[in-house]
């Protein structure tokens, strides 16, 4: 199992917070870090219209805008969920990491216990809530440690 | 919109008229999220109004009182006591088991009370639902979100007579102290908390000198 990295990227395409997920994981500066999340943003708005097939608004099946689901390199996975108010989860692994997906929706699940039922938490702005950092790092290390069940 | 004319209101269980709180064993349960949701718009709308930290924990211990008065009615009623509380550890055993049975469907963790001073006692509360899914940034120091819950303990030991400044503060969890659940909080799937509330209850002097005087 080897994640690398997780960043959230808002509905403007700011980046709103990254965290390494491992100790594989290499280091990328906080500017590094905010013009990756915008340049994101953008190919995914981008690959929509550049896909041979066009969905129907460009809406996906589950509400979402249409985007870059899933990038596969030599050496990377990477996989984006994108939920219905555009904030995008977008999670980088080694090749071979399996449960990506679940991995992502419990971290949506996380989001919106631990960030948007704090009161001190501004939307669209970056994550400061210790709670949500707090439960990414045990969940990663549930994950690792092979304790992790789907709900 | 007809009721059983059999059933009276004051019988019914808090749950089923949508009652704050955690499920209670009777009648139908209010999700912890849409608790979490309300007390969350709850504490920004007094963040907007209030200058200060102090301020801010003042003004949500006010919104708590009023529910504390009413709740020291309504759990006396349910419990068909026949007397009322006189005596300081009565009133402390009923806040910290009945009361807290009643809002959170369980007791409190641990009533003690200050070595170093005798009118001042601490009720314990592991998981705390009104800090749950609150983190606290650290320019705000100090602030506790259960401050709410504080003023829900002062509105019923002033309603039953025994005037007290309670204040919530976050403690540190020693290791080994609470057997925490495997894995952490099993309803919400987060890691277990590193901090604990603990509400301290600060009588006033005539209470104690009243309780003393009534100890012959």
């Amino acid at each position: 199992m080897g994640f690398l990295h997780l960043f959230i990227v808002n509905k403007s395409g700011g980046l709103i917070l990254h965290r390494p997920l491992g100790q594989s994981a290499p280091r990328i500066g906080t500017n590094e870090w905010l013009r990756i999340g915008s340049t994101f943003h953008s190919l995914h708005a981008i690959a929509a219209e550049a896909s041979p097939v066009k969905l129907p608004g460009n809406k996906n099946s589950a509400g979402a805008d249409d985007g870059i689901e899933e990038i596969r390199g030599g050496g990377l996975i990477l996989k984006c969920l994108q939920t219905r108010t555009g904030v995008k989860f977008v999670i980088t692994a080694e090749p071979g990491t399996s449960d990506l997906d679940a991995v992502l929706r419990e971290i949506y699940v996380l989001y919106s216990d631990c960030a948007l039922k704090d009161p001190f938490y501004e939307l669209e702005m970056p994550i400061r809530c210790e709670l949500f950092t707090n439960a990414i790092d045990n969940l990663i290390e549930k994950v690792e440690s092979g304790g992790f069940k789907t709900r | 919109m007809s009721r059983a004319a059999a059933s009276n209101i004051l019988d019914r269980p808090l749950g089923r008229s949508g009652g704050r709180g955690g499920s209670s064993s009777e009648g139908s349960a209010v999700s912890l999220s849409a608790f979490a949701y309300v007390y969350s718009e709850l504490v920004q709308y007094h963040q907007g109004r209030a200058a200060s930290i102090s301020e801010l924990e003042r003004r949500l211990e006010s919104a708590g009182y009023g529910v504390g008065l009413k709740v020291l009615e309504l759990v006396a009623y349910r419990t068909k006591e026949t007397k009322r509380e006189t005596r300081l550890m009565s009133i402390l055993h009923f806040v910290s088991s009945s009361v807290w049975k009643a809002l959170f469907g369980k007791s409190a963790d641990s009533l003690e009370r200050s070595i170093d001073h005798a009118d001042e006692f601490m009720i314990v509360d592991y998981e705390p639902i009104t800090s749950t899914f609150v983190s606290v940034p650290p320019d705000l120091g100090q602030l506790s979100a259960d401050a709410y819950v504080s003023g829900i303990i002062a509105g019923v030991l002033d309603g039953a007579g025994f005037s007290a400044r309670v204040t919530a503060h976050s403690v540190n969890v020693e290791e080994g102290e609470y057997a925490k659940p495997q894995g952490g909080n099993v309803v919400t799937g987060l890691p277990a908390r590193k901090d604990k509330a603990v509400f301290l209850v600060k009588f006033s002097q005539e209470v104690l000198a009243r309780d003393a005087a009534l100890e012959r």
